[in-house]
């Protein structure tokens, strides 16, 4: 019985009920369970706080008109349009080049180094201050590429933006698939591509769309790379074509436009307010979408 | 007559050498047992077989294999007609993500565009073969990834079946097997073997023995011997291999 050579004094008793062990734990539990509380308070009070200072000034008219001076409206409708445009513009660029990169990357590339000089490169382009796109994709877009301020060269320059943050977080769910199953295919006689289609995507799926939502609630709260590639504008234009070559402000950068140049913040915090809502249900859906994917598996 | 030779095979991991000048030949539908302690590379000469270690990066082989007299790491080789025509089921089981069904019809769809009752009817032979069937007939459309570990095995066999591949390397297919699952595996190898020609990594002597008609010795590296089953068995010509298949070692 060596192993109780250091509980020689104790009976058996004494040595199951340690009080020091016990409360020490208990310590612990209560620092845990107050850094949880400051935490979750916190979060709570700032949602809270936006809501209902925000939530009042919601209406049906203020989602479904635009700002007029002559007809004297305020109203979000073209801000909610172009939000919608841009983060669909976005993907529809972003998508394609950043999945099939890491594709690439993850399943194709052979010269390990050159992977890892590009892995380092996008880590470090996702830490670059978003301002700094906004500023070069200004340069590049606005007036390079001859586009003017409109939501193509703030689609582009978001796309720059969250191209890093793709690729990474589709390389990590691709990384997530064992190579048995790789085996388990070209074993089978699969080629590559075949085995990429059929068993990497769909069991790679769920962290990929993850990722996207995530992406797109960035986009959705970016509004320094927007303010001077997209603009501000605030003229309704429904139909997306010609969206494309126009000025508009999305939600984020009108809260930012209504806070400084009107001092309205009535409307600022009803904007902060669907703009919480919105973060809120996508990652909801992030949630929605593991527990659904998951159960394929 | 051989189906599959190896002259001066060597593989590196690296710097690592894990096969050193590996002649060996394998005849057509027979079985042949690849023994031997744990690491001595029994896993890597089957994986160049089906050209599997051209996934691992660092790998280098020299030498030759060649099958029906062909070699199959020439640069013009298909690849992947070469894996449809030796099939394997490695040592780890590792049925895809998907249902039972999709994992059997996986490999089929691959090769041949055939109707659904053709489909069934496929999937159904090959679950058979592997003693599977009657265990999973009412769950097919159930994820393969809620079989027991031995069920998952035997699935792993019904899915290189499918695609009735003309060589079938089988890397330790009953480790993970109970008795009874195990005898129905050995059995089906022996059926096999009327069509097929049969490769099989065991640890187990006794198996060894009882299904194979040829045993290849490995020990760290190199083939210590190989040769007809009964006669590694009962005259060993090298003492290494009389100490391994005793028990002294390994
Ligand atoms: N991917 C790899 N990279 C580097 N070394 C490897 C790799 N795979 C195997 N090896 C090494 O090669 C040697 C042979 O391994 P192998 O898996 O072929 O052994 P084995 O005979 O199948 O053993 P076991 O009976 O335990 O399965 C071992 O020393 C192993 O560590
Ligand atoms: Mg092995």
């Amino acid at each position: 019985m060596k192993s109780m050579s250091n509980t020689k004094d104790m009976t058996m008793k004494q040595w199951l009920h340690n009080k020091k062990r016990r409360s020490y734990s208990v310590i612990l539990l209560i620092f845990i369970g107050l850094c949880v509380t400051v935490a979750v308070s916190l979060i709570g009070i700032l949602i809270g706080f936006i809501l209902y200072r925000g939530l009042g000034h919601i209406s049906w008219e203020f989602l479904t008109t635009a700002r007029s001076a002559l007809r004297g409206t305020i109203g979000i409708l073209p801000n909610i349009l172009y939000t919608f445009y841009l983060i669909i513009t976005t993907l529809l660029i972003v998508l394609p080049i950043g999945i099939g990169a890491a594709i690439y990357l993850n399943e194709y590339a052979t010269n390990r180094r050159l992977v890892r000089i590009i892995e380092f490169t996008t880590e470090t382009l996702a830490g670059i201050p978003s301002i700094i796109y906004g500023l070069v994709g200004f340069l590049l877009f606005a007036q390079g590429l001859g586009l003017r301020v409109s939501i193509l060269a703030g689609a582009l320059t978001l796309s720059i933006l969250s191209l890093p943050t793709i690729v990474r977080t589709t390389q990590e769910a691709l990384r997530t698939v064992p190579l048995s199953y790789r085996e388990g295919a070209f074993a089978l006689g699969a080629t590559k591509w075949y085995m990429i289609r059929t068993i990497i995507l769909p069991s790679s799926i769920d962290g990929i769309i993850t990722g996207v939502i995530l992406a797109i609630g960035r986009m959705v709260g970016e509004s320094a790379a927007l303010l001077f590639t997209a603009g501000t504008g605030y003229a309704l234009v429904t139909n997306y074509f010609q969206a494309l070559g126009t000025s508009g402000g999305t939600l984020s950068v009108a809260l930012f436009v209504y806070a400084t140049e009107h001092g309205n913040f009535n409307v600022s915090f009803a904007i902060a307010s669907i703009l919480v809502i919105i973060v809120l249900l996508l990652n909801f859906s992030v949630k929605l979408v593991k527990r659904k994917l998951r159960k394929v598996k | 007559m051989n189906i599959i030779s190896a002259n001066k095979l060597s593989l590196h991991y690296g710097d690592f050498q894990a096969l050193r000048d590996i002649d060996l030949d394998v005849p057509a539908r027979e079985i042949t047992a690849l023994i031997g302690p744990s690491g001595c590379g029994k896993s890597t000469f089957l994986r160049t077989l089906n050209r599997m270690n051209d996934l691992i990066p660092g790998v280098k082989i020299t030498g030759e294999i060649t099958y029906h007299g062909e070699d199959i790491y020439a640069p013009q080789v298909d690849v992947t007609a070469l894996r449809k025509s030796i099939g394997m089921v490695f040592q780890k089981p590792n049925p895809f993500p998907m249902s039972i069904y999709d994992n059997i019809s996986y490999g089929p769809k691959l090769h041949a565009s055939l109707s659904k009752s053709e489909l069934n009817d496929l999937v159904e032979r090959s679950l058979h073969g592997a003693a599977l069937w009657d265990e999973v007939k009412d769950r097919l459309k159930k994820s393969a990834l809620s079989l027991s570990g031995g069920q998952q095995q035997r699935l792993c066999i019904a899915r290189a079946l499918s695609v009735s591949p003309d060589v079938l390397l089988m890397d330790e297919p009953t480790s993970a097997l109970d008795p009874a699952s195990t005898m129905k595996i050995e059995e089906l190898m022996g059926q096999l073997k009327q069509d097929y020609t049969v490769i099989i990594v065991t640890h187990n002597m006794q198996q060894a023995a009882r299904i194979s008609d040829k045993t290849a010795f490995f020990l760290t590296g190199d083939l210590v011997e190989s040769g007809q089953t009964d006669q590694i068995f009962t005259l060993p010509r090298d003492k290494r291999t009389e100490d391994y298949i005793t028990g002294r070692f390994g």
